[in-house]
C-alpha cells in the first residue's frame, strides 16, 4: 500500500520545525509514525507534507530535574522501559509500555507521539493523568505548560494547537509509600486497550490514602481522571472493601464506546473491575 | 530525496520517493526479496528489519526515516557461511512449515536475544507478539529461540 505523496521535510530544531509548521500549514508532525504511517497508507490520512521531529536532539532523553522528571516527547517507548531512573521512581511508565503493542512498534513509539495523537484506545493517557503530568508545548508565541487533566478533549483531539508541538512530559516525583499499577484489558486481536486503568496511590505514615490519581483509557472517546474514585478514597484506610466501594463510582458519568468487541455495558463493567485491580495492585506496592 | 543506508554492512546511497516504505526499499531497490511483507498493516511482523540493532516493522517506516541508519535483513544475519544461532535453532527445532513468517521472526528474535539472553518461555512468547505465525502454533518456534539463547550463552 502506498500513501499518497507528500514532501518530507527533517527538521534539526524545535524551531526549524515550527517554522515549517507555518509553511506548511497541511503537514503532519512525524514522530514513531507508528499511528500516523498506517493511517496514510490507508489514506485515512494524507498529508501534503510531514515534518520528522524523531531526530531533533533536544525532544529526546529522560533527566532528573529534582522534584520532577523530564522526558522528551520523542523519547522512545523502549527507552524510557529501559531508563533505570524510570523503573525506579515511576515503574508504572514499564509495566504500562510492556502492553503497548509489541516489540517492534515499543522500538520506534514515542511518549509524545501517543500523546499528541490521543488514540481513545492508547495507553499513556491514563498513565499521565494518574501521575498528574505537565506538557510542554511550544508555539511561534512562545511554550506553555498544560496539565494532562486538560491536554485531552476529545477523540484524537488535544489542548495542542495546530502550530503548537509537543516537547516534553514533566511528571513531579510520587512522595514516599507511594504504589501505582496500570491495569489494562486488552483486545486479544489488536492489543489495544478496551479499558485500561492507572492508578497512583500515596499513603501516609498512618496508611491511610493520603492523595490518589486514577485515569482511565478506552473506555470513553478520550482519557479522563476520575475524581469521584478518588475523593472517596482519600483519607481513609485502603481496605478491600473501601477499594471496592470506590470502584463502583469509576463508571459513573461517564461516556463510553460501543464497538462490536465491547458494548457500552461492558465498557461500564469493565472501567469498575479494572479500577479495583488497579488500586488493588497500586496499595500493595505501596504498603511495599 | 537522496538517502544512505547501509544494508548488510554495504552502504547504498539512492534517490527516493519520500513515500517509499523501507520494505519496498529493500525488497525492489536493494533486490533483498527475504525481508517478507505480510499483512502490510503493521500487525504481522514478517517485514522486520533490524535499523540500528532494533527490530522494526519496514513496511512502517519510510525508507527516507531510514537515512544513515545501519540496516540488517535476513540475508545478512550469517557469517562466514555459518547460520547465526537463531537460524540455526528454527533449523534444529524445526521452527517453520511455509517459511513465511520465519525471516521476520528470526530479526525479531535476534533483537531480543540481545537484551535477554537467558529469557523464560513467557517472556519468548511476550517477545514475538508482533510476529504472526499460521502454521506452527508457535512451540516450535519459541523452542528454536530457547536453542539460540543456550547457544549464544554458551558462547559457540
Amino acid at each position: 500500500m502506498y500513501p499518497s505523496t507528500f514532501t518530507y521535510y527533517r527538521a534539526g530544531s524545535v524551531q526549524e520545525a515550527l517554522k515549517l509548521l507555518v509553511e506548511n500549514p497541511d503537514a503532519k508532525l512525524l514522530a514513531g509514525g507508528h499511528s500516523l504511517i498506517p493511517a496514510m497508507k490507508l489514506r485515512l490520512a494524507t498529508p501534503s507534507a510531514l515534518i520528522d521531529i524523531s531526530r531533533i536532539p533536544e525532544l529526546a532523553g529522560i533527566r532528573d530535574a529534582g522534584d520532577r522528571i523530564v522526558i522528551g516527547a520523542m523519547t522512545r517507548y523502549d527507552d524510557i522501559r529501559r531508563s533505570d531512573l524510570v523503573q525506579r521512581v515511576l515503574p508504572i511508565l514499564p509495566e504500562a509500555i510492556d502492553v503497548i503493542g509489541d516489540l517492534q512498534v515499543r522500538n520506534m513509539g514515542t511518549i509524545g507521539g501517543s500523546l499528541a495523537h490521543a488514540d481513545p484506545a492508547a495507553d499513556l493517557p491514563a498513565v499521565v493523568l494518574a501521575l498528574g503530568a505537565e506538557l510542554k508545548a511550544v508555539g511561534p508565541n512562545g511554550e506553555r505548560t498544560i496539565p494532562a487533566d486538560q491536554f485531552f478533549v476529545d477523540l484524537f483531539t488535544t489542548a495542542l494547537q495546530a502550530n503548537e508541538i509537543l516537547t516534553e512530559i514533566a511528571i513531579p516525583k510520587p512522595p514516599a509509600r507511594t504504589g501505582m499499577s496500570y491495569q489494562k484489558f486488552a483486545n486479544p486481536a489488536s492489543g489495544y486497550a478496551v479499558v485500561g486503568v492507572a492508578a497512583v496511590v500515596p499513603l501516609g505514615e498512618d496508611g491511610k490514602v493520603s492523595a490518589v490519581r486514577v485515569g482511565v483509557t478506552g473506555a470513553g472517546p478520550y482519557a479522563v481522571r476520575r475524581e469521584n474514585v478518588e475523593q472517596a478514597l482519600v483519607g481513609k484506610e485502603p481496605t478491600a472493601e473501601a477499594i471496592e466501594a470506590a470502584s463502583q463510582l469509576a463508571s459513573e458519568g461517564m461516556n463510553f464506546n460501543s464497538d462490536i468487541f465491547a458494548s457500552e455495558e461492558y465498557r461500564a463493567h469493565l472501567t469498575r473491575v479494572f479500577t479495583k485491580r488497579a488500586l488493588t495492585r497500586a496499595v500493595e506496592r505501596a504498603r511495599g | 530525496m537522496q538517502i544512505t543506508v547501509t544494508v548488510n554492512g554495504v552502504t547504498y546511497t539512492h534517490d527516493v520517493e519520500p513515500r517509499l516504505l523501507l520494505v519496498h526499499y529493500l525488497r525492489d531497490v536493494l533486490n533483498l526479496t527475504g525481508t517478507h511483507i505480510g499483512c502490510d498493516t503493521s500487525q504481522c511482523g514478517a517485514c522486520t528489519v533490524l535499523m540500528n540493532g532494533k527490530a522494526v516493522k519496514s513496511c512502517t517506516i519510510f525508507a527516507v526515516q531510514a537515512d544513515g541508519a545501519e540496516i540488517t535483513t535476513i540475508e545478512g544475519l550469517a557469517r562466514d557461511g555459518q547460520l547465526h544461532p537463531v537460524q540455526e535453532g528454527f533449523w534444529e527445532k524445526h521452527g517453520l512449515q511455509c517459511g513465511y513468517c520465519t525471516p521476520g521472526m528470526i530479526m525479531t528474535a535476534v533483537d531480543f536475544l540481545q537484551r535477554n539472553p537467558n529469557p523464560t518461555e513467557e517472556e519468548i512468547r511476550h517477545a514475538i507478539e508482533g510476529n504472526l505465525c499460521r502454521c506452527t502454533g508457535y512451540q516450535n518456534i519459541v523452542r528454536a529461540i530457547q536453542y539460540a539463547a543456550e547457544k549464544m550463552r554458551s558462547g559457540s
